[in-house]
């Protein structure tokens, strides 16, 4: 690898550039899933290619290529300097980076068994067994398993003397159960929508999830929905439970707080950002109980933004996002940290594979638990009325962050410090920083799950990137509810 | 880019190292380049080539997938394996037909015009970067600040199997996205096709500046019902929520909104909604992921849903199904997803059908009384999957119309609107266009006047 690097960084500086970076990939991923008892995928995939990234005339180019021969490693290097060498003809100022020193460094995911070292014989067995229980419930119509392994080897070499080897192993399980009755479908999913649990881990997540043990009691959930009664609409304290939160940090802290879509970058696609560069120290983002960080070091735990080094070289950090109810922070990286006058990137750069340019992307943007001993149950016994909401749905926020909705699957009314009746089709909406301000009580690390999404899309060609979200159950005062079934 | 010959002695050589009853070889790849540009500056611009074979493999109702990007022997030999490991373990599946003979399915309706473009494929990155300074120099001209993208890409789409199945197909795209950004209002515009000759920069920047300069100082007007003017971005992002429910598979599988209504009057009498690959406005290959021919399907037919589409296993299942006399005609139509999916198959080259009498967006705008004109949709998500409640935002230019003149930029909205309502509501149209966006696939979609649209929340700009 290091000799096409070489060939590639040598190229790239003789025809003018100023900085150069060449990733190498080779990528391993193993899908497997079931439908009503019939297996709807079983595909192995294999990836390989490498990309040169060049600075010249202080302008970008990125080319990249699934031919590793040194031929096609001295064209790319080329055709990429060839391309920034068209992007400087519209630029208005030339692109700096802030340093990082170039280190010499080999990391894995720490990982106790192998995930594609199970026999695929196992793997299947144990998802019939899962759509077994499932479909054993009775108005259970449709049933759906999965589980998903990925081993990523990354090489990294740049023109200042980087030399990074990484490999990180990424295993995602879960089901959902489908009830259709009458003029509805209602589903539930374990242990998470979006494919259930994802973390950098090995064949062990699978053992932990606990998924044929929870399996009847989702597919009952998802009959016993027919008969619930509609979520109400009006002002209601709220709880929710950490994956829903999870996804609550993701759409409205971290991607407002990407400092490329703050700066502009993303404006056509993605979109900006309300947290202009006035409100970072200034602007209560949320209760004094809200404490958020970005972070990418393996001692966070095994999020899918858990590495040792980012797609530029730049190792992990832990960057204090929201203290104590304050903006502290945003996402970055050596070209919009220099933007920004920052002295270090946050760390944040990465890629989808091999063909896609770096770009920032949310690390573990987690919330951390409270400090107070707190549990779920403790949580629910000091709610008067309110409603806890369970396992997204539905999820929707506008291109600035600020107006969200979100819809979960199963909802439960909270009355006199009890769990009463089940409710269906529950949503909530509101304004960001409203929302975050009116966080009253947040459970205890007991309670805390470091949840993954897997299917994070955003850049030119797009991208999809996993994502970790710590989180333990939280209440949230007099928030808007059912608004999503108003005037349906 | 990979020949057609090269792509035979590829799967020449897969079909050599397989032990498999029947084997199959997707390809895929091609160039493609994208340049991107915010802050009036080009700060990415990328360009890959890249192509893969996706092996299936069968042994008696037995079926797995393995895919590489690497066509050397020890590669491929690699594949094959992975693919008959995952498939020899498994218990057979009695509904897994054999894979499709060469002449199986191949009940083209109409010849799909020539899709590549040898400008479209030599567009060079000088060429993307004229293109952008035009864009930025409009930008500039309107004291507005721009973001977008101009891509360009040739690629290569291919199907070839044991049973001496070989389908080739070759095309080009180019694509330009434009926002145009003023202190408290955007506009935006798209437009794609498989020839950049059919692409004006200039033309898409000077309409997007336009709807950024004249949202400017939006005003918030309150929520609730109103008529819409939504221009074919926003259709198209709007209704291509609903195809992917169009499928057999997805009746069987009683995940569809049309479980129980097919054939039933669900919206509007002025729409009638088309699956036509050989549509000259369309796009993609004629065939479908198990290589059978893309057939011409009338959907629905003046609102009424009257059709589904079928991969071939699909048929099968719906034939010995309670809803064999309930769905319409029951045939494999072209439109399946490579082997094995969860999902079947989906009408993917959707065209609606041109209204008795087209009205433009200006004579919409004219005959509305009190409505919101409507550039484009954003993030929208399904709430309800048998009502087919969606919600999202708008963006990008959105308007208050009064006494037919657009008046003012409004703040942008939140809705949760029913998808069968809407087009129940339909009250104009325009000639359809070939429609972009960022929700959808492209399709062939109108724009549209559409009363009680749900408006239920207004966000702070």
């Amino acid at each position: 690898m290091k000799d096409l690097a070489s060939c590639a960084l040598d190229t790239a500086t003789q025809r003018g550039a100023t900085y150069a970076d060449v990733r190498v990939v080779d990528e391993r991923g193993r899908a497997l899933a079931t439908k009503n008892a019939k297996i709807s995928n079983a595909s192995d995939s294999r990836s390989q290619g490498f990309n040169v990234r060049v600075l010249v005339d202080g302008a970008w180019g990125f080319a990249s290529s699934a031919d590793l021969s040194r031929a096609s490693v001295e064209s790319t290097a080329a055709q990429a300097v060839a391309i920034a060498r068209a992007s400087a003809k519209v630029k208005q100022k030339d692109v700096q980076l802030v340093s990082e020193k170039a280190v010499t460094a080999e990391w894995s995911t720490p990982h106790k068994i192998d995930p594609f070292s199970i026999s695929i014989e196992q793997n299947l067995a144990l998802l019939q067994k899962i759509d077994s229980e499932l479909r054993s419930v009775k108005g259970v119509t449709l049933a759906e398993t999965n589980m998903n392994f990925r081993r990523e080897k990354l090489w990294f070499f740049s023109s200042a003397g980087a030399d990074i080897h990484q490999t990180k192993v990424t295993t995602g399980a879960g089901y959902v159960a489908y009830s259709f009755a009458g003029s509805e479908i209602q589903k539930r999913s374990y242990p998470n929508s979006f494919g259930g649990q994802w973390q950098n881990k090995g064949y062990e997540l699978v053992d932990e999830l606990k998924l044929v043990e929870n399996a009847r009691r989702i597919g009952e959930e998802a009959v016993a929905l027919h008969g619930a009664d509609q979520c109400p609409e009006g002002a209601f304290d709220i709880i929710l439970e950490s994956s829903q939160l999870g996804l609550q940090i993701h759409e409205s802290v971290g991607h407002p707080i990407e400092l490329d879509r703050v700066l502009g970058m993303e404006a056509n696609f993605a979109g900006t950002s309300f947290l202009t560069l006035d409100k970072l120290r200034t602007l209560k983002y949320g209760s004094e109980l809200v404490n958020v960080v970005a972070d990418a070091r393996q001692e966070h735990g095994p999020g899918l933004g858990t590495f040792a080094f980012d797609d530029e070289g730049v190792p992990a950090q832990c960057t204090p996002i929201i203290s104590n109810g304050l903006f502290t922070g945003y996402l970055s990286s050596r070209e919009t940290a220099a933007l920004i006058g920052l002295q270090r990137s946050g760390g944040t750069l990465r890629a989808e594979s091999w063909n896609r340019l770096p770009m920032i992307r949310m690390t573990n943007i987690s919330i951390l638990p409270g400090e107070k001993p707190l549990t779920g149950e403790q949580l629910i016994s000091s709610t008067d009325h309110g409603i806890l909401f369970q396992t997204n749905r539905s999820w929707s926020i506008d291109d600035k962050r600020y107006n969200f909705q979100f819809g979960t699957e199963i909802g439960w009314e909270i009355k006199n410090g009890k769990r009463a009746r089940m409710l269906k089709n529950p949503s909530y909406s509101g304004i960001t920083t409203e929302f975050w301000n009116s966080m009253d009580a947040i459970c205890s690390r007991d309670e805390w799950t470091l949840w993954g999404t897997p299917n994070c899309g955003k850049g030119q060609p797009q991208q999809v990137m996993g994502t970790g979200h710590g989180a333990a159950p939280a209440r949230f005062k007099k928030v808007k509810v059912g608004s999503a079934y108003k005037g349906n | 880019m990979l020949t057609q010959e090269q792509a035979a002695d590829i799967f020449s050589r897969i079909r050599k190292y397989s032990t498999a009853d029947e084997v199959e070889g997707l390809f895929y790849g091609g160039r493609s380049a994208l340049t991107r540009f915010a802050n009036n500056t080009i700060h990415q611009n990328v360009a890959e080539e890249n192509y893969g074979v996706s092996v299936r493999t069968v042994f008696g109702g037995r079926t797995a997938r393995a895919t590489t990007n690497r066509f050397d022997d020890q590669s491929l030999k690699d594949v094959v394996k992975a693919s008959e490991d995952l498939a020899r373990v498994q218990e057979p599946d009695g509904d897994l037909l054999p894979v499709p003979n060469a002449s199986e399915g191949a009940r083209a309706t109409q010849a799909v015009p020539s899709r590549h473009f040898a400008e479209t494929a030599a567009v060079t990155p000088e060429q993307r970067a004229e293109g952008v300074g035009k864009i930025v120099s409009i930008a500039q001209k309107h004291k507005l600040t721009t973001a977008g993208i101009f891509s360009s890409s040739e690629s290569i789409e291919a199907m070839f199997n044991s049973r001496g199945l070989n389908n080739w197909h070759t095309q080009t795209s180019a694509e330009i996205s434009i926002t145009m950004l003023a202190p408290d209002s955007s506009g935006w515009q798209k437009s794609n096709s498989p020839s950049v000759a059919n692409l004006n920069p200039q033309v898409l920047a000077e309409i997007a500046a336009k709807k950024a300069v004249e949202s400017a100082t939006p005003r918030e007007i309150a929520a609730g019902k109103y008529t819409v003017i939504l221009e074919p971005a926003a259709v198209l992002d709007m209704t291509g929520f609903m195809f992917f429910d169009f499928g057999g598979l997805a009746i069987l599988d009683q995940r569809s909104f049309l479980n129980n209504r097919i054939g039933k009057n669900l919206f509007g009498e002025n729409i009638s909604i088309w699956d036509d690959v050989a549509h000259p406005l369309q796009s993609g290959p004629s065939f479908d992921g198990e290589g059978v021919r893309r057939q011409k399907i009338h959907l629905v037919e003046k609102g009424a849903v009257k059709r589904l589409v079928y991969a071939r296993a699909s048929t099968e299942k719906m034939r010995k199904s309670e809803y064999a006399d309930k769905v319409g005609p029951v045939e494999p139509t072209g439109h399946g997803f490579p082997i094995p999916n969860e999902m079947g198959e989906g009408p993917m080259n959707i065209v609606f059908e041109s209204p008795r009498d087209p009205k433009s967006v200006e004579q919409m705008i004219a005959s509305t009384e009190r409505g919101i004109l409507v550039t484009r949709l954003w993030y929208i998500r399904e709430v309800d999957p048998y009502e087919k409640i969606l919600t999202g935002m708008t963006r990008d230019g959105t308007f208050l119309v009064e006494n037919g003149k657009v008046v003012c930029g409004v703040r942008n909205f939140r809705f949760n609107q029913s998808l069968i309502e809407m087009l129940s509501n339909v009250e104009q149209m325009s000639t359809p266009v070939r429609t972009s966006g960022e929700e959808s696939f492209d399709m062939v979609v109108p724009a549209m006047k559409v009363r009680d649209f749900n408006f239920t929340e207004v966000t702070k700009f």
